[in-house]
């Protein structure tokens, strides 16, 4: 068993960055996770990895690090939250563009604007459907416990490299400001600089290898046949990705009529409302999509196809994932939505209302 | 005697009368940029200095948005591109995960100066060991010719037809005055390459900027003040003459800083 310790959701994924062998963290600092730069300049990983840790001059210029740093080939990770994550999103198009690996974490907070530092998930749409301009999808992870904020940041890594393409972690501010209990996993050594050579040497700007070809990071192609057969080799990446890494959580569900979906904080609210309505008997279940993109569809589908009495989507915004459940639902059950924006959060029990008017006697 | 092209080869092209030769490190590709434009010159006294320091399988440039946006089709290094003004962001990454390396960027006046006003300022500030390059030439020459922050008092330019008048516009901005009052920067010089005494001198700055890099000691940065015949709808020769008799003026040329002290009263 790993080193067990209590800690803050933001504090447990510096720590994560640090034994995940990361080259190079660039943030800027926002509420609600200045935690984050916070422990890794108090913990000098310098000192303990060689890591280099850097407090920029603004989100821009952080995003910006990343992509110079990640057309290096090394493990690059930001954090923010989400005015500075839009601050960020120029960048973002470009990496994805350019198809730079690296990490990126967004501790959402309401909005729109400056909007208030309490937590939210109201950007969503803005980590699934693109966020920057042009055609591009960024590979999401939704934690929903201190534990996932230190288990996604290898497995963040991973995909970032496997696809050469951002990777998302997509938490917000309860996730981030709470704590709990987390198993903390052994330590990854850095990649040496001949390994980083050997692994993306093919790719990455690591100075011209005698007698190869040079390497050239950008998004930039004049050429519209070509940009246009750059945009169809991305989305076959992307295709790859919706056939492959598709994850999520089932809880409750072997006999369950009727389903909250919720990812992060209001997958917990769920999880707690799921027992309420349980002991009053109703038959409820949770599906928890892990990855935001690519999206569970067929897991939703499968629910209907065995008969699905509805599905009641619980979120900390408007109703923006609500989208992608109707798009896998489609007419076949009934689809509603409960939440809270602004800092507000849903309790279990107006969740159990919320299903009981919305989808059992609606 | 019939004069062939090939027969010209034959008669010229050989071993003893060669006293020139394009650097390796230029690429065979066509520059992009205008006939007369100082960017070629500019592009090449960096690739022969990278040659010449054997620099070449340890150097990594940065492009920037503007008339330099394809200079890694021109530059044959390992080359990354950035988005409108942030080459200094880069750069900071790299060299701190590469601290090996010769990392520089290659930046036009809207770029370093507009937009990447920020990314300038606090990178020089910090002290990164990097080397900037920066291509004045007043004026944007990649969308058309509209006003830049460098653009001097009175010039015309398209957003600015009537001249520009700095009571509504606001007075050219001297960065590199300004970089070379910020303690992390070692070395900053202003140069020009409209003729060949000023390509001798803006190599001599170049290679200085480059070994401060190498030895560690700061940010090197070298203002190379160049034309834009196109924007300013000059004949090559009347640009450089226009640039000699106004840029200069506004624009003084010669080192700004050395050593981490400066050398030259900023006015």
């Amino acid at each position: 068993m790993g080193e067990l310790r209590l800690m803050k959701g933001n504090e447990a994924f510096a720590e994560a960055v640090i034994r995940a062998g990361a080259d190079g963290y660039f943030g800027y600092p926002i509420t609600p996770q200045s935690e984050v730069i916070e422990y890794l300049m108090a913990e000098k990983p310098y000192e303990r990895t060689g890591m280099v840790v850097l407090q920029a001059e603004s989100e821009l210029a952080a995003i910006n690090m990343l992509y110079g740093g990640a057309g290096t080939g090394k493990k690059v990770v930001t954090s923010s939250s989400s005015p500075g994550i839009s601050l960020m999103m120029e960048g973002i198009s470009y990496m994805a563009g350019a198809e730079l690996p690296c990490v990126l974490m967004n501790v959402q907070r309401g909005g729109p604007g400056l909007g208030t530092i309490q937590p939210s998930q109201s950007d969503y749409f803005q980590a699934t459907k693109g966020g920057g301009h042009g055609d591009y999808r960024l590979l999401v992870l939704a934690p929903a416990s201190v534990q996932e904020m230190s288990d996604f940041v290898p497995l963040a890594f991973d995909l970032a490299f496997k696809y050469r393409n951002p990777v998302m972690i997509l938490s917000d501010g309860v996730i981030g400001q709470m704590m709990e209990k987390v198993e903390l996993f052994d330590s990854i050594p850095r990649w040496t600089d001949e390994e980083v050579i050997e692994k993306n040497g093919d790719w990455a700007t690591v100075g011209k290898r005698p007698g190869k070809e040079r390497n050239i990071i950008t998004s930039l192609d004049l050429d519209p046949y070509s940009m246009e057969k750059h945009n169809h080799d991305l989305f076959a990446k992307y295709q790859k990705m919706e056939e492959e890494e598709v994850r999520w959580e089932e809880i409750n569900t072997e006999d369950a009529e009727y389903f909250i979906v919720a990812y992060g904080s209001a997958s917990r609210i769920s999880q707690k409302a799921i027992e309420l309505a349980r002991a009053e008997g109703i038959k409820v279940g949770l599906i928890r999509p892990i990855t935001l993109y690519p999206y569970p569809y067929k897991v939703l589908q499968e629910k209907v196809e065995k008969g699905a009495k509805g599905f009641l989507t619980v979120e900390l915004n408007m109703g923006q994932m609500i989208e992608d459940v109707k798009l896998a639902v489609k007419d076949n059950s009934k689809v509603e939505f409960f939440g809270h924006v602004g800092g507000v959060i849903p309790t279990p029990e107006e969740v159990v209302e919320a299903l009981k008017t919305k989808i059992i006697g609606g | 005697m019939e004069l062939t092209a090939d027969k010209i080869k034959e008669l010229v092209v050989k071993p003893e009368n060669k006293v020139y030769t394009k650097t390796p490190l230029l690429t065979d590709k066509t520059l992009s940029y205008c006939p007369g434009c100082g960017h070629g010159v500019a592009h090449r006294i960096l690739m022969e200095l990278v040659e010449e320091m054997g620099l070449e399988n340890d150097t990594i440039g940065i492009a920037p948005v503007g008339c330099s946006v394809l200079a890694y089709e021109f530059m044959n290094v390992d080359m990354q591109e950035a988005a409108h003004g942030r080459a200094p962001a880069l750069a900071t990454a790299i060299k701190r995960l590469w601290p090996n390396k010769f990392v520089f960027s290659y930046q036009g006046d809207g770029d370093l100066a507009a937009i990447g006003g920020n990314e300038t300022l606090h990178t020089c500030n910090r002290g990164e060991n990097i080397t900037i390059i920066f291509i004045n030439n007043g004026i944007y020459g990649m969308t058309g010719g509209q006003m830049a922050p460098t653009t001097i008092p009175g010039m015309r330019t398209s957003t600015s037809p009537y001249g520009r008048d700095v009571q509504m516009m606001g007075y050219p901005l001297k960065m590199t005055e300004i970089v070379a009052m910020l303690p992390g920067t070692y070395y900053v010089s202003r140069q020009a390459v409209y003729s060949a005494k000023h390509v001798r001198k803006a190599k001599k700055a170049i290679k200085k900027a480059i070994e401060a890099q190498l030895e560690g000691k700061g940010t090197s940065f070298v203002e190379i003040v160049s034309n834009c015949n196109s924007g300013w709808k000059m004949t090559p020769v009347k640009a450089n003459q226009w640039l000699e008799e106004n840029m200069l003026d506004y624009y003084h040329l010669g080192d700004i800083k050395v050593d981490g002290k400066l050398v030259k009263e900023i006015v």
